[in-house]
């Protein structure tokens, strides 16, 4: 047998041994979380994962996706739990019976970006104002576009500025389809204003221009629920898993390894699961 | 700029295990879905090359087309295929490396099989009189012509390969780009960009590129020794 043959069989061979090797390898328990871009971006589940797989011993495998997104995955059966941030889409999801209950877990904020110059004078003031303000402007704006939690409060914040967007958006209003990180890398370059959450903002590296114009305004509140999906629908659903890790998320422990993640001394998100 | 790809150039050095661990899921990936590409796309690609049957020029036609088959679109139907409501969703296999498999084999078998029927077809026309004369059957002139242009196929096998390993919208779609399970190079490099580690994004990059060179570089030796040695 030539050599070339040989290197073609061997090649094969571990091919078929990857292959084999990667569904027939006793894997730990684990569950799949579909969550948001923000989540996962901010690094927040690479701090809190580690310390649940110490204590229960699951594996938390996320898949980060849009708030939208991640609970289509859901319905779909391809997930045991969903972490998202979109309040009115999360109790639509429970009345369509998807979840039995949705907990609260923790909260951040939004903030409005823009960029330092600040051309459409939005600085320091309410969240109404500014919006009313880049519309009347048109100054540029990025849209994430997604179906995210942050596109639904973006596009909630218009409303309660009054402004009509279907009449309103023009060439200044920019449309990105895209997660946090994108968005604010397209915000970065064009120094553009944009709506995102605290959370991906602080861990964000590319800020050029940018950088916090509107803050602390109650309608910026983003909070975050946790759902399981109701096994009724799916019964592939790791029941067992699923609840163990959200017990663990809104227990004790849980909320400070929540509280504790900060990037550069500040923290990100909040605990705020009730006491049960 | 020139910030940034210092910076580049120094994360290198310090590039962690788990970059080691995406590199080589990457790796893995890729080379199994090739090697499911060759065993199914060089039979394919010959039989269609020797075989003369009605509508030939159209299946030929197709599987050109195919070679620019988008990886996207291959991840999406096959996300639906494996999704738990999909028709194979018992399988358990999406967010899986066997489901990043799978969509890189679907991508490199068509690519495959074309380059294969240009080769081969370019082998029997150098050869057809004498095997025609043979009376063999197709498979058998396949088989023969297929043996006869191995050299060349090692090309097929690299393209495809090149093609895998730097796919990132099926992968992306059917793995999930989840931690230390489906996370690529491709899927990894994207979520730096995202989070605008644009010197991470880069570093990796180049760590992507330096693998495509060493296995590229593996297959020209391998080809050179067995040329002198038996071609």
């Amino acid at each position: 047998m030539d050599l070339f043959r040989r290197s073609f069989l061997t090649l094969g061979l571990l091919a078929a041994l990857g292959a084999a090797s990667s569904p027939v390898r006793a894997e730990p328990a684990s569950i799949v979380v579909a969550s948001t871009t923000s989540t996962e971006q901010s690094g927040l589940f690479k701090h809190i994962l580690p310390l649940f797989k110490a204590k229960s011993g699951i594996e938390v495998k996320v898949v980060a996706l849009g708030t939208g997104q991640a609970l289509d995955a859901a319905r779909r059966g391809d997930a045991d739990v969903v972490l998202v941030h979109d309040r009115p889409a999360e109790e639509k999801f429970v009345a369509e019976g998807f979840a039995k209950a949705r907990q609260d877990v923790m909260y951040n904020d939004f903030v409005v970006i823009g960029p330092k110059a600040d051309p459409a004078g939005i600085k320091g003031g309410s969240v109404e104002e500014a919006f009313r303000k880049l519309a009347a402007a048109k100054a540029p704006f990025v849209s994430r576009g997604d179906r995210s939690g942050t596109h639904s409060a973006e596009l909630r914040s218009w409303k309660e500025a009054g402004v009509d967007l279907a009449s309103a958006r023009g060439d200044w209003y920019r449309d990105v389809g895209q997660g946090m990180g994108p968005a604010l890398n397209t915000a970065s370059a064009l120094g553009a204003y944009i709506l995102a959450d605290r959370g991906t903002w602080l861990s964000f590296k590319n800020r050029g221009d940018l950088t916090i114009l509107v803050e602390g305004d109650a309608r910026l509140f983003n909070p975050y629920g946790v759902m399981l999906v109701n096994p009724d629908k799916h019964p592939t659903v790791k029941v067992k898993e699923g609840q163990a890790f959200i017990d663990w998320l809104v227990s004790p422990e849980g909320q400070a390894a929540i509280a504790d993640y900060k990037i550069g001394g500040e923290q990100l998100f909040f605990p705020s699961a009730k006491k049960g | 700029m020139s910030q940034t790809f210092q910076e580049t150039f120094s994360r290198l050095w310090t590039l962690d295990r788990d970059v080691l661990a995406i590199a080589w899921l990457s790796l893995r990936v890729s080379l199994t879905a090739v090697g499911i590409g060759l065993l199914l796309g060089i039979p394919l690609g010959a039989l269609i090359a020797v075989a003369r049957f009605p509508g030939r020029g159209v299946v030929v036609g197709l599987l050109n087309a195919f070679m620019g088959l988008p990886p996207v679109i291959v991840g999406l139907v096959l996300y639906l295929l494996l999704s738990r409501s999909g028709p194979f969703g018992a399988l358990g296999l999406l967010f899986t490396p066997s489901a990043m498999v799978a969509a890189q084999a679907l991508l490199a078998t068509p690519l495959v099989a074309a380059l294969t029927r240009q080769v081969i077809a370019d082998a029997e026309a150098h050869l057809g009189e004498q095997l025609r004369s043979l009376r063999l059957s197709a498979p058998r002139r396949a088989g023969v012509l297929i043996y006869d242009a191995r050299f060349s196929l090692v090309t097929a096998a690299l393209a495809a390969f090149g093609r895998a390993i730097s796919e990132i919208g099926a992968v992306l779609v059917v793995g999930g780009n989840i931690d230390g399970h489906t996370r690529t190079m491709t899927t990894a490099i994207s979520l730096e960009t995202q989070k605008g580690d644009l010197s991470l994004a880069l570093a990796l990059g180049a760590v992507l590129m330096a693998l495509v060179l060493a296995v590229n570089a593996a297959a020209a030796i391998l080809r050179g020794h067995a040329v002198r040695a038996y071609g």
